[in-house]
């Protein structure tokens, strides 16, 4: 038998606008589980999911960064011209022009956003640069959020010994601010490299990144398992015999996630800027690898003669970090709209 | 009170010399870091490296080196292997500038936080909070040496509005606020947003307390009652966040700012140090800034109980 439409939660039907006192009636809706309605919410805020389709375009656009180089712009990232010319608009113009300076953007397909000084196309170093930060920032991200969740885990659940080693653990590297610690360790790891991993490897970076900001979720995680291990759940699943680990990954996890969900995009936004941060005082990537942080900084240092080259990678980090803090904002206005979470750099 | 001051001071000195046990070891560690080879340059000869790193004392094991080079910091006697300067004077010479971007920065910060925190609290939804959110969200994905640099380009570059970088001592107080203006305006804008949007949801959360409600009732305009309770009430996390930020920027996390303004402050010294690897500043840097963060830390719990005498000073 079918369910009489009248009797049907509101929105539940496909296709069918959700009514605004859809907010009040949530409550006493039984069909729709957190998950859903947290997505739903979600799905309503119309600012974010257009700044994650940003994201997402920029993303792509990155990653695609090979096929511009070969069939578009037709030159390579580190490919330097410093005596050749472009055409731009009828006229046959010096890529760089004999005192030095190189050419602006020229809104073609060569030199879509002009020249370095060394006559390479910004527009091409600019979408390989996007793939290294962007590579960075999700790699640090996997290691603070798998290394986050399992310390917070750890501490929060076994207390005792493990706690008693994690915790000053994590309060050690939370103590010190970022960009000095990173910078540190950057620098000297930068020199010799670790083992196999060469000085210059992209590794580096993403491993610092990711250590220095596991405290920031592994110490929330803690509290949260100290508070969830105490409650009657926990319990029952621990008189049913379950295990330490049983219960930690099928009874604990699943009720912490939607913390660790919220610190993703958080996390994604402060790798990316801790890269920029750390490639500008010399101490992130390492050439010959170019990323958004190591362009910028290379810009500034002639920023009053060619402006371009500091202003089009600024511009892009920020407009990429800009698109996954409004996400994350977004996300979390989703999951728990009173939440409140907050991060130094 | 006594218990206060006591368990405080032991879990500092804790943190102290757990963070310069680990500075000391991160370069320890790393297996290309040869110090002597840095001291004695680049032509040094093979027998000069090793007279360098014996008189040093870098060939004795770790804890002896550990030992020797926290004696001479609290001894005031160390010296940097760059230049060969004693770093703790180095620090005291240093300590003004950084003082004189940090702290007019932290109170334009804080004013135009609480500030703009009510007056979008006060008008939620409206132009105004909009606003805000948009600074908010701007401020933290923005890197300040991006912001740096772009203003300086437009206002000291372009338009020759503000000098282009640079220090006046505060001898000559205007000069002093005109190079530091722009330095100022950077730190404080990328806090303001974020420090503001935390205020303005604890004052959304304070306002519908009980305690407001009997404010209102036994007579108090909407301004005291704004002021005096809710207010002072939501003031509390701000003041925890307002310590730890300020305290490690006074400790040198303003190496970024001082670094593009070139500003002789501790920041840019730790910045040079940590550029050559040079260990006894960046270990005197660590040391400096966790003071900070312990003191503020304090400070802010000390503070706490004297705006709601409910918190006891418990350690």
């Amino acid at each position: 038998m079918a369910l009489d439409p009248l009797i049907m939660p509101a929105g539940a039907r496909e296709g069918e606008p959700i009514p605004p006192e859809a907010e009040f009636k949530e409550d006493y809706t039984p069909a729709i589980g957190p998950w859903k309605l947290a997505l739903r919410r979600l799905r309503r805020n119309k600012v974010a999911l257009a700044f994650l389709g940003l994201f997402v375009l920029i993303l792509i656009v990155c990653l695609l960064a090979p096929v511009y180089s070969a069939d578009i712009a037709h030159i390579g990232p580190d490919t330097t011209n410093v005596t050749g010319t472009v055409k731009v608009g009828g006229h046959v113009k010096d890529i760089v022009s004999p005192q030095g300076l190189p050419i602006g953007p020229t809104w073609t397909t060569h030199y879509l956003f002009g020249a370095d000084t060394e006559g390479r196309d910004v527009a091409v170093r600019l979408l390989y640069g996007g793939r290294t930060s962007l590579e960075i920032g999700f790699l640090a991200t996997a290691i603070i959020i798998v290394f986050g969740t399992l310390f917070g885990l750890l501490a929060g659940y076994f207390r005792g010994i493990v706690d008693a080693v994690l915790r000053p653990l994590m309060e050690l590297i939370w103590s010190f601010p970022p960009v000095i610690l990173g910078v540190a360790v950057g620098t000297a790891l930068a020199l010799g490299g670790i083992g196999p991993i060469k000085g210059n490897s992209l590794l580096i970076p993403s491993f610092i990144i990711g250590v220095i900001y596991i405290p920031y979720l592994g110490k929330p995680i803690r509290g949260e398992v100290l508070r969830l291990r105490e409650q009657d759940f926990v319990e029952a699943a621990r008189a049913q015999g379950m295990g330490p680990w049983r219960i930690m990954v099928s009874e604990i996890l699943p009720n912490a996630a939607s913390t660790i969900i919220v610190f993703i995009p958080m996390m994604l936004a402060y790798a990316i800027l801790l890269e920029a941060y750390l490639s500008f005082l010399g101490a992130g990537v390492q050439p010959p690898n170019a990323s958004w942080g190591t362009l910028i900084s290379d810009g500034i240092q002639i920023i009053d003669t060619t402006p371009h080259l500091a202003l089009v990678p600024g511009a892009m980090l920020v407009l990429a970090v800009l698109s996954i803090n409004i996400l994350g904002d977004g996300v979390r206005d989703a999951l728990d709209p009173r939440a409140q979470v907050r991060i130094k750099t | 009170m006594t218990r206060f001051v006591v368990r405080r001071t032991l879990s500092a000195i804790a943190l102290l010399f757990a963070t310069s046990v680990v500075v000391f070891g991160i370069f320890e560690v790393i297996p290309s870091y040869n110090p002597a080879r840095a001291i004695a340059g680049r032509n040094a000869t093979q027998t000069t490296v090793q007279e360098v790193a014996h008189k040093f004392g870098f060939d004795k094991p770790f804890y002896v080196q550990y030992a020797n080079t926290m004696k001479l910091i609290f001894t005031g006697q160390v010296i940097d292997y760059q230049d060969q300067l004693n770093v703790v004077d180095q620090f005291r010479q240093r300590f003004g500038a950084t003082l004189s971007l940090v702290i007019p920065a932290g109170i334009l910060w804080l004013l135009a936080a609480v500030l703009l925190g009510s007056i979008s609290a006060l008008r939620v939804g409206r132009m105004a909070d909009r606003a805000l959110m948009v600074l908010a969200i701007l401020g933290v994905s923005i890197p300040i040496f991006l912001l740096a640099a772009v203003l300086l380009y437009l206002l000291a570059f372009k338009t020759t509005i503000f000098p282009n970088t640079g220090y006046v001592g505060i001898s000559d107080p205007v000069q002093w606020a005109y190079h530091l203006i722009l330095p100022w305006f950077c730190i404080a804008v990328l806090s303001v947003g974020f420090y503001s949007r935390v205020l303005r949801s604890n004052l959304l959360d304070m306002v519908n307390q009980d305690f407001v409600r009997t404010a209102r009732a036994k007579g108090l305009s909407r301004r005291q009652v704004f002021v005096r309770h809710v207010l002072r009430n939501s003031l509390m996390p701000i003041i925890t966040m307002f310590g730890l930020d300020f305290a490690t920027l006074l400790g040198g996390a303003a190496l970024v700012t001082e670094f593009v303004f070139n500003i002789p402050g501790v920041g840019q010294y730790e910045a040079q140090a940590i550029g050559n690897l040079d260990v006894p500043p960046i270990l005197v840097g660590s040391l400096f800034t966790a003071f900070f963060v312990v003191l503020f830390g304090a400070a802010a719990d000390v503070l706490y109980a004297l705006l709601d005498p409910r918190i006891r000073l418990t350690g």
